[in-house]
């Protein structure tokens, strides 16, 4: 926790703010850098997914494998997640730390469900032969579809140390700027979500 | 607690339950109708292609505009500028290599 | 179980080349040395609290700057091995699959391991300075990049003594890189090398983006900030778009190789050109990425020493930031011979050539600064005049190569080999020893030999014609990259020969820069620059003494016009008598050191260590051991503290006593 004195000095470097950056408000601008740079992870992967899709090897393709159903679910239940992660930083903006825990759990609920249903799918497909080394459709497949799984569920640790952080700390500077980012990173990856699913799925299954 | 009010300040509190609700049902419906497109085989081919992406670019528009809070950035709005030269260079290296890899295959 | 260990060790280990044992006692004698040193100094202590665990700029920076030579040393000595071999084509000096391995490890080390960071390390000491800044952005983040590069440089060049080094080029073109072709660890410890250091520089590229855009002092607009930060803006933004695309593809080769995947393989569906595709996009970039900000120590140094503010400085920045962007459209132009259509070379090989017009339009803009104006030749500005006829030949050359149907006769010739080596020697390395030079006063607070380092300079620069130039020849003469040898009916050993001693003039050239050091280091106390301003510079880090006090500024300054420290050095020369601003000194906010970044460098390290042997036993624990640090730095809230005041005046009269005494 802070000194008295040092919370004096920074009261009294807010007067002259020009000559000292605002940290909160860059380090955000540096995690919206960090999300350019993801694009690009994804981008390489979706590009390698559309230009392999077709080599399927003699194995099963898209149309053979996709159940459209489960994934929609899927889909809707990430995009209230997003959702209640926009209620979880309007409870942030109101000064409400239970609210916020609240919504915050909510939104990692869901994506722990998210998260479940594409292991079961992926637990499924194994099943039926379609690994990863089965052709190069599917290991484009697992590694984009995957590499999303992934982000979920770093997301997701992230959140439950965030919520320990908000409980022990409460809303101050710090802890308002990483629910601001992480509401940030769960939006993109609904966002990379949509694509997911335009691309791989809806045009995959006819 | 260290809950200091001058960073609560009133440009601080972008969204409101409204802008978000109407973001989250404009997303609902951005998804029902390509799904829509899917299961009633309403279109085809390069088609389908160009309107399941259009849909998926207005999702993502959405999620700029009322989760994201884009427009509500102060100048100068390097994330706005960062995010446009991401996506060029995205579209650069996907279409790009669709390009190269697909429509040209001589040697294959 | 003791044959169980000797079967273990002969294969963990390299064994069977008696230059390789050699290697071996070296480098355990080396470290034997070191440990040695720091145990009988007592100095244990001193290096971890005040250099491993650093989160200031400067000792950052200079730890990449130490690095890189290290590495350039090494990346040398691969360099002289394979010229060796070269000139004496059937001595059997390298075995073939030797030779395969040094030149991959030459490569990616010159450009990975000693370039990049060579790179970072400029940008971490001098654009805080240049801005008025007291520290990067994000100073945690900046340590863990060097750890995180220092990891990864460690774990590629571990491959030479354990397990074997890669020997599918520099850029492990596929099919050959795939497990069914080189079922060995040495392309395994290149992709975990290259991974675990490319994590550190993205996060450099956040890192000084932010820097950039957020940190500057009062009254920098960005239109009034010296060229060199405009030039690592414009190299960061190539960074942060395609070093993912390098993290990516080597994760798709990665999956290949350990989970059986079919991205790159013969089999399965997997096309390889995907790879070659792939990696461009982040190889092309990459070339810019390095040689952007030698532009711009070139432009600050030809502004120095012309006593002339830079020609052009607005068409400079937009040239810069064009490049940056056009990068990303010209990859293709690497394999006009993989049997693309006419239309997919045709519109790469436009857009290479565009690239040159902004490239053009900087060497002018340097010459007309040099025009008319007061040029001293200090060491900066011969490394500076060195480079721009080197450059123009280079580039030149280049646009040869973009010819898209002449490129089938060029294509992996020698050609080839001798246009990248000029423009990345000519203007990369001669741009940042021009940049160490201009800067090496500010780093440690003396001045080298202007002597010594003339000598440095013409054995660089006249050997790297002799090497070079006949490699032109060779290349139309039908010798192709990477031959181990050839037969003598081919006439090529006299043009060898003379490329071979040029090398050897460039080892030479490469003493005298170590001999330089040593030499400014021991003559320390006669060298030292007492003015902080030893060329009569134009920029902010001129300002204050050298080396720089850990706050860099001990008040933030207010600028109000470009070359600011050059103007105001001109209005107190015209008017004496006007005392300067009245200063306040106030306490100074800094970040507070920290073990993390080590730590979690190490783990990466036992990670990638375990990927490479598939350990999971000590790969689990390694990506746990990073979970764990994330989380605990995450977690503390002790990460920054305040100078009081009287310490500031304290370190500031000290500073003086000594500049004056």
């Amino acid at each position: 926790m802070k000194s008295s004195s040092l919370k004096n000095v920074q009261k009294h470097h807010s007067d002259r703010h020009h000559s000292h950056p605002d940290m909160e408000e860059m380090r955000t601008f540096g995690f919206w850098i960090y999300l350019m740079t993801d694009i690009m992870i994804f981008g390489t992967f979706f590009a390698t997914y559309i230009v392999l899709h077709n080599n399927t090897n003699g194995g099963p393709g898209p149309a053979d494998l996709f159940e459209l159903s489960g994934v929609i679910v899927s889909t809707f239940i990430l995009l209230t997640s997003s959702y209640t992660c926009g209620l979880a930083v309007l409870a942030l903006n109101k000064g409400k730390k239970q609210a916020l825990i609240g919504w915050l759990a909510v939104t990692a609920l869901l994506g722990a469900v998210f998260i479940g249903l594409e292991i079961n799918e992926f637990a499924h497909m194994v099943h039926e032969g379609a690994t990863m080394s089965r052709s190069a459709f599917l290991s484009a497949f697992y590694t984009l579809v995957g590499t999303h799984g992934l982000h979920v569920t770093v997301g997701l640790v992230w959140m439950i140390a965030l919520m320990v952080q908000l409980s022990v700390k409460g809303i101050t500077p710090v802890t308002k700027r990483k629910v601001n980012i992480i509401s940030l990173f769960w939006h993109f990856l609904d966002v990379v979500w949509i694509f997911v699913f335009t691309v791989v799925y809806l045009m995959g299954v006819k | 607690m260290a809950h200091t009010d001058s960073t609560h300040s009133v440009e601080d509190n972008h969204g409101s339950l409204k802008s978000y609700t109407i973001g989250f049902l404009c997303s609902i419906v951005l998804t029902i109708i390509p799904i829509a497109i899917i299961l009633g085989g309403w279109l085809e081919g390069t088609s389908k292609a160009v309107a399941l992406m259009m849909f998926g670019v207005l999702q993502f528009i959405v999620q700029l505009y009322f989760f994201m809070h884009l427009r509500e950035e102060k100048k100068p709005r390097y994330n706005l500028i960062s995010l446009v030269l991401g996506l060029v260079i995205l579209v650069v290296i996907v279409a790009g290599s669709m390009w190269i890899m697909l429509y040209n295959m001589v040697a294959l | 179980m003791l044959e169980h260990i000797k079967s273990f060790a002969s294969g963990f280990f390299v064994t069977g080349d008696p230059m390789i044992y050699g290697a071996d006692v070296s480098i355990l004698l080396t470290i034997l040395a070191v440990l040695f040193t720091l145990t009988y100094f007592k100095k244990w202590r001193w290096l971890w609290k005040e250099w491993l665990t650093s989160v200031d700029h400067k000792k950052i920076g200079i730890m990449y700057i130490l690095s890189a030579f290290l590495m350039l040393f090494r990346g040398g000595v691969d360099a002289l091995l394979m010229r060796a071999q070269l000139a004496m084509p059937n001595s059997n000096l390298l075995q073939p699959d030797h030779y395969n391995e040094i030149f991959t490890t030459h490569g990616v080390i010159m450009i990975l391991f000693m370039a990049m960071p060579f790179m970072f390390g400029l940008f971490n000491v001098i654009v805080p300075l240049q801005i008025g800044a007291r520290d990067v952005a994000f100073p945690f983040l900046n340590s863990l990049s060097f750890w995180l590069f220092f990891a990864g440089a460690m774990l590629f060049n571990l491959s030479f003594v354990i397990g074997g080094s890669p020997d599918a080029g520099w850029l492990a073109y596929p099919p050959y890189s795939e497990l069914m072709y080189n079922p060995g660890v040495g392309q395994d410890f290149y992709i975990w090398g290259i991974q675990i250091s490319g994590i550190g520089s993205l996060m450099t590229g956040i890192n000084f983006i932010a820097t950039i855009l957020k940190m500057r002092a009062p009254g920098i607009k960005l239109m009034k900030m010296p060229l060199f930060p405009w030039s690592v803006l414009s190299s960061c933004i190539a960074i942060i778009f395609s070093f993912p695309i390098l993290t990516a593809t080597l994760a798709l080769l990665f999956l290949d190789r350990y989970a059986g995947a079919h991205f790159f393989t013969l089999d399965g569906g997997g096309n390889p050109m995907m790879y070659i595709n792939l990696i461009w996009m982040w190889g092309h970039p990459e070339v810019y990425i390095i040689v952007l900000p030698a532009f711009g120590i070139f432009s600050e140094i030809v502004s120095t020493f012309s006593r002339k503010k830079l020609f052009g400085y607005h068409s400079m920045v937009y040239a810069m930031m064009i490049i940056s962007i056009l990068s990303f459209l010209v990859w293709a132009h690497h394999f006009f011979t993989m049997g693309s259509g006419a239309d997919v070379n045709s519109f790469f090989a436009l857009t290479t050539m565009l690239i040159a017009i902004p490239t053009g339009v900087k060497v002018f803009n340097w010459l007309f600064t040099m025009f008319r104006g007061r040029i001293t030749v200090r060491t900066p500005m011969l490394w500076t005049i060195g480079f721009i006829p080197c450059f123009i030949v280079g580039g030149l050359t280049g646009v040869l190569l973009s010819v898209a149907p002449a490129d089938f006769q060029f294509h992996n010739s020698y050609f080839l080999i001798a246009h990248f080596h000029q423009v990345i020697i000519g203007g990369v390395v001669f741009g940042y020893f021009a940049g160490l030079y201009y800067w090496w006063p500010k780093m440690f607070g003396f001045t080298l030999n202007e002597h010594i380092g003339k000598w440095a300079f013409w054995f660089w620069n006249i050997g790297f014609y002799v090497c070079f130039m006949p490699q032109y020849v060779l290349g139309l003469m039908g010798m192709t990259r990477r031959v181990v040898s050839y037969s003598w009916d081919k006439g090529w050993w006299p043009l060898n020969l003379v490329s071979t001693i040029g090398a050897g003039l460039m080892g030479i050239a490469f003493l005298f820069q170590a001999w330089q050091i040593f030499h400014g280091i021991k003559h320390y106390r006669k060298n030292r620059d007492t003015t902080g301003d030893p060329w009569n510079g134009r920029t902010l880090e001129w300002s204050i003494p050298s080396p720089a006090p850990h706050y860099n500024f001990a008040v933030v300054p207010q600028v109000s016009e470009l070359d600011d420290w050059w103007e105001e050095k001109q209005r107190r020369e015209h008017n004496p008598y006007v005392p300067p601003a009245k200063e306040i000194i106030e306490p100074i906010h800094m970040p507070k050191n920290s073990g993390i970044p080590i730590l979690m460098a190490g783990f990466w390290f036992m990670a990638g260590f375990g990927f490479v042997f598939h350990w999971l036993w000590l790969t689990v624990p390694g990506l746990a051991g990073v979970a764990i640090c994330m989380l605990a730095h995450s977690f503390n809230d002790d990460s920054d503290y305040y100078i009081p005041i009287e310490e500031i005046k304290e370190t500031e009269a000290a500073i003086r006593k000594v500049t004056t005494s």
